[in-house]
């Protein structure tokens, strides 16, 4: 399948990732769309550490650095999460609730 | 090396410290020597003595600029803990070592962030120092405002980073590697892959160094976090994406100079307009100092612009002098209940070696000569005007530094010329070692006004 599918396919979630970044109002949806930006970037690096590694040819260890990132990509967005959510609780702990339009009482 | 591997240990250190240790004194001290064994590691490892010899690869090159930056980062932290170690007691005693083994994690990642020579560790790094910094930002469970700075700061701070992600996942596409010394920008000249990339690099590493137009996050998570890590992460963090950012643009993506360099000037002159004009209208003097910080940057901004030897130095002498003078004045400002202009009406009368120092930090950030602010501000200017073109961003910038002097003038005025009313808040009674610290720093100001070369002759020597 040719490398562009991937690109756009990764290019739409991407999309739809920072789409709902900017118009949802509930952190944890909010939240979500983040994780969904960073999976869609996840797959663009596999199918281009594929890509590199069949135009390399003869050399089997070309292409293995993109995989070798989407590893530490999942390691760091787990590490978000855990403080992300506690953020989150923290937050619903004191207002009961966990919508972003309360976050305006810094404006002034 | 040495400090990048002692820092991980040490941030270790400090959290079972947390139980064996009860008093915050003594767990203020093991931070202290801590950062002294940290900065000693550095030295010796900047004039070759290595402890761990560890085949880095294509991930990570240490050479005399990082060290020297590394350096001033710790030693501006040891400063930093010294003037506000004690303030910090006031967010909680309960979880007191936790914090510095969170600043210790966060140099971890400085170190990082300065030496990186692939992507990999640049992302790496960015998140090692983000992720201590939402925690430290929502520190204060129960007020309202820190909770909504820190989850303000998660949500942006995470939603750049997926655009940074996305920016090298574009560039490894192009290039088929992370390493920045392979990178072989002449293949495809204007490839649409590496120019979306690098854009979107160039947006991410704007937002971690909030230069406008994306900054819009900054006041409000440094006016809602608790003051002493406000004063944290204004300052090192700050100076230490700087030196990530111009290594990156150096390295990686300098041949294409001619592509970014009008998008970084733009930006440079908007953070510039948007800090300091903005900055005049603040009625609390935390909200001017975010806003001074934003507008630092755009200064700071210039040398990612020039791109050349003076803006190196000039970015080095800018962190350490804008590091120093911030810390200062919010460990003087971390004391004190109310943080509106008032509260310092009549200071100089009431503490005269506090309000001294206090303006000689002032005027450093103002860019008043005989100051270390004067010779960073001067280098950058320098830089852009060996760069021959775009000079109209030269005198741009020199009007808004003389605009910032409004600003910070005005805190100088109420020290000195206001008589103290009934607004004028309680001020903490600082302690001897507090006073020493401060004129120490104060004095170091004016040492590297006057001889920058103390600090620049490490470069190369």
């Amino acid at each position: 399948m040719p490398i562009n599918y991937y690109i756009f396919l990764a290019i739409a979630l991407f999309s739809i990732g920072v789409v709902g970044v900017l118009t949802r109002r509930n952190a944890i949806i909010i939240f979500m769309c983040i994780e969904l930006m960073l999976n869609s970037v996840n797959l663009l690096l596999v199918a281009f550490s594929k890509m590199h590694h069949l135009a390399a040819g003869a050399t089997p260890t070309t292409g293995i650095d993109g995989q070798l990132f989407v590893f530490f990509i999942m390691v760091v967005a787990a590490a978000e999460v855990s403080v992300g959510l506690a953020i989150i609780v923290m937050m619903y702990r004191n207002i009961h609730s966990v919508d972003v339009n309360f976050l305006n009482r810094l404006k002034h | 090396m040495n400090a990048l591997v002692l820092s991980a240990i040490l941030g270790v250190v400090m959290m079972f410290s947390g139980i064996l240790l009860k008093r915050p004194a003594a767990i203020r001290s093991v931070a202290i020597i801590g950062l002294l064994l940290l900065l000693a590691s550095n030295m010796l490892d900047m004039s070759g003595t290595r402890f761990f010899s560890i085949n880095l690869g294509d991930f990570l090159h240490f050479d005399r600029f990082a060290f020297l930056f590394n350096s001033v980062a710790i030693f501006c932290v040891l400063v930093y803990v010294l003037l506000t170690g004690k303030a910090i007691e006031r967010v909680g005693v309960k979880n007191y070592a936790d914090y510095f083994a969170l600043f210790f994690f966060v140099l971890c990642g400085i170190f990082l962030v300065t030496s990186f020579q692939s992507l990999l560790i640049l992302f790496l790094g960015i998140e090692i120092i983000t992720i201590p910094l939402y925690i430290l930002t929502g520190s204060d469970k129960r007020n309202l405002k820190s909770n909504e700075a820190s989850l303000k700061y998660f949500l942006m701070g995470a939603f750049s980073t997926g655009l940074m992600l996305m920016g090298i996942a574009l560039i490894y596409g192009a290039q088929g590697t992370f390493a920045i010394e392979k990178f072989n920008l002449l293949k495809i000249p204007g490839s649409p892959l590496m120019i979306a990339g690098m854009l979107l690099m160039l947006f991410s590493m704007a937002f971690k160094v909030s230069a406008a137009p994306l900054h819009f996050w900054t006041p409000d998570v440094y006016d809602g976090a608790p003051t002493v890590f406000t004063s944290f992460m204004a300052t090192v963090v700050k100076a230490a994406v700087f030196i990530g950012f111009i290594r990156l643009f150096e390295n990686a993506f300098g041949l294409l100079q001619p592509t970014w360099q009008l998008w970084v000037a733009l930006m440079a002159a908007a953070t510039l307009f948007v800090g300091n004009i903005t900055a005049v209208f603040q009625q609390s003097v935390k909200r001017m100092l975010a806003y001074s910080s934003i507008a630092q940057a755009g200064f700071m901004m210039l040398a990612i612009f020039a791109l050349n030897g003076d803006a190196k130095e000039g970015l080095l002498l800018y962190g350490a002098a804008y590091s120093l003078a911030t810390i200062g004045i919010f460990s003087v400002l971390s004391r004190m209940d109310d943080y509106s202009y008032e509260s310092f009406n009549g200071l100089a009368a009431r503490q005269p070696l506090v309000a001294a120092t206090l303006t000689i930090f002032l005027l450093s950030l103002a860019g008043i000569p005989l100051t270390a602010g004067f010779l960073a501000k001067f280098y950058m200017i320098k830089a852009v005007v060996a760069t021959g073109s775009n000079l109209w961003l030269v005198v741009f910038a020199l009007l808004m530094a003389a605009v910032s002097v409004y600003y910070y003038f005005r805190v100088i005025q109420a020290m000195y010329f206001r008589e103290a009313g009934e607004h004028s808040a309680s001020f903490q009674e600082p302690g001897k070692g507090f006073k020493w610290v401060l004129v120490l720093v104060a004095a170091l100001i004016i040492a590297l006004g006057l001889f920058p070369s103390l600090l620049l002759n490490w470069l190369y020597f």
